[in-house]
């Protein structure tokens, strides 16, 4: 299934910009990065799962935010893309 | 069933592959030009000589992921051999089946039936897409040919006579091949298989997506705990995915032949995309390689009905079901191996 993971995380503080910047980190392993704080993660509910686990256990509930946007199995109806920023389709054809 | 992942081609000679967290990164002189997790992909295929990090095959082994190396024209040279999975014993039992001439020689009809009866539906669905329009006697012909020899194979008791057998049906398959390539006639032509350099750009486009095959059945004897390296048709030789060809012969038609007849008659490729070097042999042109590889990922994510299975699969995990189905066998959980047959 297709996960869009939005963050909001409190950089007034510079826990908070390693809170940022660990957030980041883990989205990057599990998905593409498609503007700076919203990753498209394509997986399996198990490592979702895992990832969530992750996620939550490094911010601070009190000031930052994370949002889950479940897409399902057939995501590539639900976007739409405009502008500039290349994203490439992780089932389509990948030649480099 | 599995799910099936991508597969990364790389293409440009001046790619590097690092390792970045979870991620793979391709780099072209110091500059990222392509990141993915990891885990979207279950192979990677890099065609010329190109670098990888220790690092970045180090987390390809331990995911899982096949990696292979090609030339430039597409010959397989090196696959990344992982710590073997799954169980020893199954391992043990191939070994000792394909120490076995007569064991051998079963399983290696069964691999031959297999091919011959999928070659035959490649010539049957034509004569019966075509058939008004050409000539279609000789094609008719071969078609008979395969049905009797399939019969011949499956009471074939020595490994020399299925040998044979398919040494013949192969010669007879691609004798009439040429009326199968329908259009672009003076540049596509078909005068009888050549490989090592291919002669000619049909046998240049069979050889790659081959190679390309013999990339997925490898890949996946080794996800279900098989050797690729022992086969009971193709028999030892250092270097040689035995098996892994052993298992690709039923694909070839069904996966391979037919794509590349596709390609070709709806003009796809063309005569221009192709390069005859002072060798004699023939190589793409990148453009052309990029267009195949993007049919064949098309072409794998189309879903078919598995005949034993009785499952709906995409196309790209047939490989993977076969060698699930020989893993059975040789651990005794079904009586004989089910060959992939295209109806």
């Amino acid at each position: 299934m297709m996960v869009l993971i939005t963050y909001d995380v409190n950089i007034t503080t510079e826990a908070g910009k390693k809170r940022l910047r660990h957030v980041a980190k883990q989205c990057v392993n599990y998905g593409q990065r498609v503007q700076n704080s919203v990753f498209e993660c394509l997986l399996e509910p198990a490592q979702f799962v895992a990832l969530r686990n992750k996620l939550e256990a490094i911010i601070d509930k009190e000031s930052d935010s994370l949002r889950y946007y479940f897409l399902g199995r057939n995501w590539r109806r639900r976007i739409e893309h405009a502008g500039s920023n290349r994203v490439f389709d992780p089932e389509g054809t990948m030649i480099v | 069933m599995r799910r099936l992942l991508n597969v990364l081609y790389v293409t440009n000679p001046e790619s590097y592959l690092a390792k970045d967290g979870e991620n793979l990164v391709v780099r072209v002189q110091d500059k990222e030009v392509f990141r993915t997790p990891i885990h979207y992909l279950e192979g990677i295929v890099t065609f010329g000589y190109m670098g990888a990090s220790p690092a970045l095959l180090g987390m390809c082994i331990e995911k899982g992921v096949a990696v292979s190396f090609l030339t430039r024209s597409g010959r397989h040279q090196a696959t990344l051999h992982g710590i073997p999975k799954g169980n020893v014993l199954l391992r043990r039992k191939q070994y000792r089946l394909a120490d076995s001439e007569e064991d051998s020689a079963k399983l290696a009809s069964m691999f031959v039936i297999g091919k011959l009866a999928n070659c035959r539906t490649v010539l049957r669905r034509f004569m019966s897409d075509y058939g008004a329009k050409v000539q279609i006697e000789e094609v008719d012909l071969v078609c008979k040919l395969m049905a009797q020899n399939v019969i011949r194979l499956s009471n074939e008791p020595s490994l020399d006579k299925v040998r044979g057998i398919e040494g013949e049906s192969a010669r007879k398959y691609f004798s009439v091949f040429d009326n199968l390539i329908t259009c672009q006639k003076p540049e596509f032509y078909m005068r009888g298989r050549n490989r090592r350099p291919p002669l000619d750009n049909v046998n240049a486009l069979l050889s790659f997506l081959y190679s390309l095959l013999l990339h997925e059945t490898r890949a996946a004897l080794q996800t279900v705990g098989l050797d690729p390296y022992v086969g009971f048709l193709h028999r030892d030789r250092p270097g040689r995915a035995g098996l892994a060809l052993d298992l690709m012969e039923e694909f070839r038609p069904y996966m391979a032949d037919r794509l590349a007849l596709s390609l070709i008659n709806r003009r796809q490729v063309t005569g221009d995309g192709f390069i005859q070097k002072e060798s004699g042999g023939v190589i793409m042109k990148d453009t052309v390689r990029k267009v195949v590889i993007d049919a064949w990922q098309k072409r794998k994510r189309e879903e078919i009905t598995h005949p034993f299975l009785e499952e709906k699969i995409p196309v790209g995990l047939l490989p993977y079901a076969q060698a699930l189905l020989l893993a059975r066998h040789l651990r005794g959980d079904i009586d004989g191996y089910p060959p992939f047959v295209w109806k």
